[in-house]
């Protein structure tokens, strides 16, 4: 029998279609096109409109808007005001979610925990915001309880102000804030500890030496997260709050121009530079995660 | 060679228990270690064997007895304050620090001069001849450099006692035995008092000084790796040391050290290793290389050859007796599959046991 040789050469290269999947192009992109379509019709359009809604003030040039809003002090201040809320809660949930988190991580039947931790976020704002007023209010539960103690005299003032807004969001927040950190400290792998422990680190080294530098990633993206969350806060500013002094948020500002003054053009104005605000804060974070580790936080391969 | 292990006599576990809820992982293990000794725990999975390290490194409390180092009592002591080394069977290296960083992790925790741990640390890499790799962090390494990196960062710290978690078990067959014969360098060298847990015998025999043998918990055996491969005490101790083939028999007659069982109608005599009573229950316990082609009759069973595999130097088959036992042989010619022939054993290569004691769960 004769030897196969072969004896046609390949004169045509790979096809098309097949150029196309090498460079990730196939049936399975187009898995992709609904998801496209509605982040399109639902962010992408909103979100242009909006910006260049911002730059046609009803009067003036097409800077007015931004004009306005930095040279009112009761407009530029929702900026600080709003900072001075979220910033401070969310580090608070954080610094509240790790030692939680280390804690329920060697539980048996976390399920149960996790469940009651995670049920304020079901309850809504509205309905905690309700909550709190009566509880932290004048004659709630709360002033009754430190007054029959003889802690305090006078009922100590709870809602509409600051710490009202505060601890609305604390209540809100922290589920939030929790399970994202459960999951980081849950995923470094355990033995990590115990090799520590084996090579004389007390508690406190093996957190400052294994632990954080591990979960400092996962803490930033946490962050971020529940940053965003807290800085669009609305309901409980306006319910727990003083909106019209030192909870006055952005986005009250936003919801003033656009339903009290019908000026959307300004409503959009300011809600691009919360939404800038919001970048800034978030690019800041995530930019500072170069400075530590990011690999996996196992024991590399295993 | 400044990398000195410290000075102390021996670790002696006494009676040590642990429980969890009502499993019973270890019971009663009493064990005495000597300086410079290389101990080797061996046992199928779940036998405890991790569970002794893990205690003595005071990741688990004890639930029983006691250990101590000398005259001190350490298993009331959390494990930083023991300061045992300890390589791990994933190597938990921390994989955020490079090598320098991970071997100087013991001595920077135990607030050492930044020079002196340079120093300790160059010492090490050394050691483990792993100079030049100093500064990559674990992922960037190979399994075989992790391992050297988990080593050198065990016993840069000087401790009493080095305990290894199946070390090995994660490398391919090829590095296992160079890291193996770098394990035993690095012994000689340092003659660090090492615990070292292995389910592989070929490991334990070629490594330790003493090999204790665990099951469901308890000491089975304690011994060199020569008593414990020429004499086990117990049929699954045997089991362990390749004694792979074991026919259950009635005992006929024990005499002098040497027992005859009665094995499907023939006759086959060994050397006692258990007290047997005549009519009882009984195993022979032969290893594949002492089975071979034979004749009827003297200390020979008639088997049906299932299947041969060709293994260079020689073959090795599996067959089956008309009673149902299964043996596995050695030959040096090529047996036909299907054939029936007689395997044969020297009666002073058969080890016979007392039936096993059902383990306590």
């Amino acid at each position: 029998m004769e030897a196969i040789a072969p004896t046609t050469r390949v004169v045509q290269g790979p096809s098309l279609r097949q150029r196309l999947a090498a460079r990730g192009f196939d049936a399975v992109t187009l898995l992709v096109v609904p998801a496209a379509v509605f982040s399109l019709l639902l962010f992408v359009y909103p979100f242009a409109f909006g910006f260049i809604l911002s730059f046609e003030p009803k009067n003036g040039g097409w800077l007015a808007n931004y004009q306005r809003f930095f040279s009112d002090s009761y407009l530029y201040d929702t900026i600080a005001n709003t900072l001075l809320l979220s910033v401070p809660v969310t580090l608070l949930n954080l610094l509240f979610a790790v030692p939680v988190s280390f804690r329920v991580r060697l539980m048996r039947r976390q399920r149960l925990l996790t469940t009651i931790l995670v049920l304020p976020i079901t309850l809504g704002t509205v309905l905690v915001a309700e909550g709190l007023l009566n509880y932290l209010g004048p004659q709630g539960w709360f002033n009754r309880t430190l007054v029959a103690l003889g802690l305090i005299d006078q009922p100590l003032r709870l809602v509409h102000n600051y710490w009202g807004v505060f601890a609305s969001l604390v209540i809100t927040g922290f589920p939030f804030t929790f399970l994202l950190t459960l999951s980081y400290v849950t995923g470094i792998d355990p033995a990590l500890e115990q090799a520590a422990a084996t090579l004389g680190a007390s508690a406190w080294q093996r957190f400052v030496h294994v632990y954080l530098p591990l979960l400092m990633p996962g803490f930033a993206i946490t962050f971020c997260l529940s940053f965003v969350q807290a800085f669009s806060v609305f309901p409980s500013a306006v319910l727990l709050g003083e909106p019209a002094g030192s909870t006055r948020v952005i986005s009250i500002a936003a919801y003033q121009a656009a339903f009290e003054e019908y000026d959307y053009s300004m409503a959009s104005a300011v809600a691009m530079i919360m939404g800038f605000v919001q970048l800034a804060i978030v690019v800041l974070v995530l930019a500072s995660r170069g400075l530590f580790y990011r690999g996996p936080a196992s024991g590399a391969k295993g | 060679m400044t990398i000195a292990l410290s000075q102390f006599g021996e670790v002696r576990l006494d009676r040590v228990s642990r429980e969890f809820g009502a499993l019973n992982a270890l019971r009663d293990v009493s064990l005495t270690i000597q300086r410079r000794e290389f101990i080797a725990l061996l046992g199928p999975s779940g036998c405890g064997k991790s569970t002794t390290l893990n205690c003595i490194a005071g990741l688990l409390p004890v639930t029983g007895g006691a250990i101590w180092l000398d005259k001190n009592r350490i298993d009331t002591l959390r494990p930083e304050e023991r300061g045992f080394g300890m390589v791990f069977q994933n190597y938990a290296l921390f994989p955020h620090l490079n090598v320098r960083q991970n071997i100087g992790f013991g001595l920077k925790m135990r607030g050492m001069p930044k020079a002196e741990i340079d120093r300790k640390v160059n010492e090490a890499l050394g050691l483990v001849r792993l100079q030049g790799q100093e500064n990559k962090l674990p992922g960037q390494l190979s399994g075989g450099q992790q391992q050297r990196v988990a080593i050198a960062r065990a016993i840069v710290i000087e401790p009493p006692l080095v305990l290894m978690d199946e070390p090995l078990s994660n490398l391919d067959a090829k590095l296992r035995l160079e890291m193996r014969a770098e394990i035993r360098r690095i012994h000689n060298e340092l003659g660090a008092t090492t615990i070292y847990v292995t389910h592989d015998q070929d490991e334990a025999l070629s490594l330790a000084d003493r090999i204790v043998v665990l099951r469901d918990g308890v000491v089975r055996q304690v011994g060199t790796p020569k008593e414990l491969y020429e004499a086990p005490a117990h049929l699954d101790v045997a089991e362990f040391m390749g004694f792979r083939n074991r026919l259950k028999g009635t005992v006929v007659s024990v005499e002098n050290g040497r027992a005859l069982l009665d094995v499907e109608g023939s006759r086959i005599s060994g050397v006692a290793r258990e007290n047997l009573s005549v009519g009882s229950t009984a195993y022979a316990a032969i290893r594949p290389d002492d089975l071979v082609l034979g004749e009827a009759g003297g200390n020979a069973l008639k088997v049906k050859v299932d299947t041969i595999e060709y293994r260079g130097r020689e073959f090795v088959g599996t067959a089956h007796s008309e009673g149902g036992l299964d043996f596995v042989f050695r030959s040096h010619q090529p047996v036909d599959l299907g054939s029936t022939v007689h395997l044969q054993a020297d009666d002073q290569r058969v080890l016979v046991f007392a039936e096993p004691i059902k383990g306590r769960r």
